[in-house]
């Protein structure tokens, strides 16, 4: 694999910007460092959703199931004596296994079965756990470990900067480019002998092992879980509108829809709790009708305008 | 005995529901997932005329039903036909629409908590015993599975024998043929997705005689209803009444000897089995 100058530049700016951002809990300010996590970790959830769904079309919105389950497993590893550490991987193995008997079910069929279905899949799985938990008479779970919110940011940052990697390579790789061949016509890539199934499948295993590893390492934010904390639907519906608000077709797209709607996210659900799904879904509008390519897409089309202007002058 | 006939009354309810969402997603070609919605909202309309005015639901539908069609007529003319009017293809115009109506759906949740509040909404109607071939059931729930056969039976004749209906059929089977032999589509389309929201809406109406609702309770009868769809076959009349009856009887099943918690791990049971063994729905036959 040989590496261009661009790429080079890619590279490095990322790593600053990344280092900056390392710098956060160095202001000492509690609620910068608080919205630096939820920032981070939206970033990293909706860059991995978008991973899949950017090129594929194929909407999930079962992002907040592999994440409540990120989440119980590892509450329930510490329950039971395993390290923290140890419940990452666990986790991610627990995550891509459930993304990938979710895609044998579904995505051999067409997209909207799979919609269907990982729309319910966090109230399936919440179900199943509060009939677990009535069964064993237990309510919720206590983590206690000695985390500290600024080790919670810096491993999301560092988890940010495995998926940006991962993702480049995947868009580097005949995976990679499978998958764009099946978000433009999945037919023709069947043709060209895609096994598109195998593709889908395989990159909505990435992407659920990322989330529930996101779950895993806000577990020990959270200190005490239930199953309605841990498998809150909302989760799903924010990370879609973000990564579609910053646009899939480029890897730092989500990134650009994150940073403003967590902001705009909290400020709302603080003045005016109750409008916030009325806020979801006039969101959900304005990308179809107004954004339908995200800020990307404006972006872009406007330094189409720029070079045009300046070809002209 | 007693479990299949309280479920073959739920599943009859269901069967409306479904139907609603069949006409919106199997003839009008729009997966609308703010059906249940509609449903929520025919229910709080129920609600309100009945704790208000004394009203019996079973009058409430007639309003209910024509405010529901206009509602949803003026939804498809107004966003939707411009999505079906930009989609370059099929795909793009099911992901157009999947947010969109997400999007109306959690624009009506809001709208319905501003105005209504986060509450549980019940009421009291009917709530007599009556008893059935030695078993007693709950009246409101009988009259609502009635009521709902009715509709369905009035539906169904509509569909086979006026030529609306069939015209309505042939656009379920193929909308481009149908356009060739002087079917109006865009304008049917809009008819029968109207159609359906006002199928829902009753539906949702009826239901609220027997069940508890709460402002964000629509997006479960939305997969509930899409469930029975998928496995009935889109497009498909008899196959929508026979899984709704189907996933009624389940689900009556777990809650009785399970856990009433397990209700939906049960439809997606049901969904699973389906997706895996037969696809094209109870009665589809294979295109693929």
């Amino acid at each position: 694999m040989t590496l261009t100058k661009r790429d080079w530049q890619s590279i490095t700016l990322s790593a600053v910007l990344l280092a900056v951002a390392a710098c956060l809990p160095l202001t000492g300010d509690a609620y910068m460092l608080s919205i630096g996590i939820t920032i981070a970790m939206y970033a990293v959830l909706a860059t991995s959703w978008a991973l899949f769904s950017g090129p594929t079309h194929y909407i999930s919105l079962a992002t907040a199931a592999f994440f409540g389950l990120g989440t119980y497993t590892t509450a329930i590893g510490i329950e039971n004596g395993l390290n923290y550490w140890v419940t990452l991987p666990v986790a991610a193995i627990l995550g891509a296994v459930l993304a990938a008997l979710v895609g044998l079910a579904t995505l051999r069929l067409s997209g909207v079965y799979f919609v269907i279905f990982t729309l319910g899949l966090a109230e399936l799985v919440r179900q199943v756990v509060t009939w677990g938990q009535n069964i064993s008479g237990q309510k919720g779970l206590y983590i206690l470990t000695d985390i500290t919110e600024v080790h919670i940011y810096w491993q999301l940052l560092v988890l940010a900067a495995i998926v940006y990697l991962t993702g480049w390579a995947i868009g580097r790789s005949r995976l990679g480019f499978a998958l764009r061949i099946i978000g433009d016509d999945e037919e023709v890539a069947r043709h060209s002998g895609i096994n598109t199934s195998r593709a889908k499948i395989l990159l909505f295993m990435v992407s659920g092992a990322t989330a529930a590893v996101v779950g895993s390492m806000l577990a020990p934010r959270y200190i005490y879980i239930e199953p309605a904390l841990a498998f809150t639907p909302m989760l799903s519906f924010l990370v879609v509108i973000m990564a579609l608000l910053g646009g899939t077709g480029r890897l730092w797209g989500p990134l650009v829809g994150v940073i403003p709607f967590t902001l705009l996210w909290e400020a709302i659900s603080s003045s005016f709790p109750n409008q916030t799904t009325l806020l979801l879904g006039l969101s959900f509008l304005v990308i179809v009708y107004l954004l339908p390519r995200g800020f990307v897409g404006l972006i872009e089309s406007g330094k189409r305008k720029m070079r045009e202007r300046e070809a002209f002058a | 005995m007693d479990i299949l006939i309280t479920g073959l009354l739920l599943g009859g309810t269901y069967a409306l529901i479904a139907m609603g969402l069949n006409l919106q997603y199997g003839m009008a070609r729009i997966m609308n997932l703010a059906n249940g919605e509609f449903l929520v909202a025919g229910g709080f309309a129920a609600f309100w005329f009945y704790t208000a005015g004394q009203v019996s639901p079973l009058l409430t539908i007639f309003t209910v039903a024509p405010l529901a069609f206009l509602l949803n007529w003026l939804v498809y003319v107004v966003m939707l036909r411009p999505l079906v009017k930009r989609a370059k293809s099929h795909g793009q115009l099911e992901v157009d629409a999947i947010l969109t109506t997400f999007g109306l759906a959690f624009v009506s949740v809001g709208i319905m908590l501003a105005l209504f509040g986060g509450d549980y909404f019940s009421y009291s109607y009917l709530a007599r015993p009556i008893t059935l071939i030695g078993d007693t059931y709950a009246l409101n729930r009988v009259t609502a599975a009635v009521a709902a056969v009715i509709i369905c039976g009035g539906l169904w004749l509509w569909l086979n024998r006026t030529r609306a209906g069939m015209s309505i059929r042939a656009i379920a089977v193929d909308p481009k043929s149908a356009r060739l032999v002087g079917i109006d589509v865009p304008k049917l389309s809009a008819l029968a997705f109207a159609l359906g929201g006002a199928v829902t809406a009753v539906g949702g109406a009826l239901i609220s005689t027997f069940l508890t609702l709460d402002a964000s309770t629509g997006v479960m009868f939305t997969l509930k209803a899409l469930v029975i769809v998928i496995m009935g076959g889109v497009g498909d009349v008899r196959g929508t009444i026979v899984a709704a009856l189907l996933l009624g009887i389940l689900e009556t099943f777990v809650a009785t000897l399970i856990d009433p918690g397990l209700t939906l791990a049960a439809a997606y049971l049901l969904f699973v089995l389906i997706l895996l063994f037969r696809p094209q729905g109870l009665f589809g036959r294979r295109t693929i």
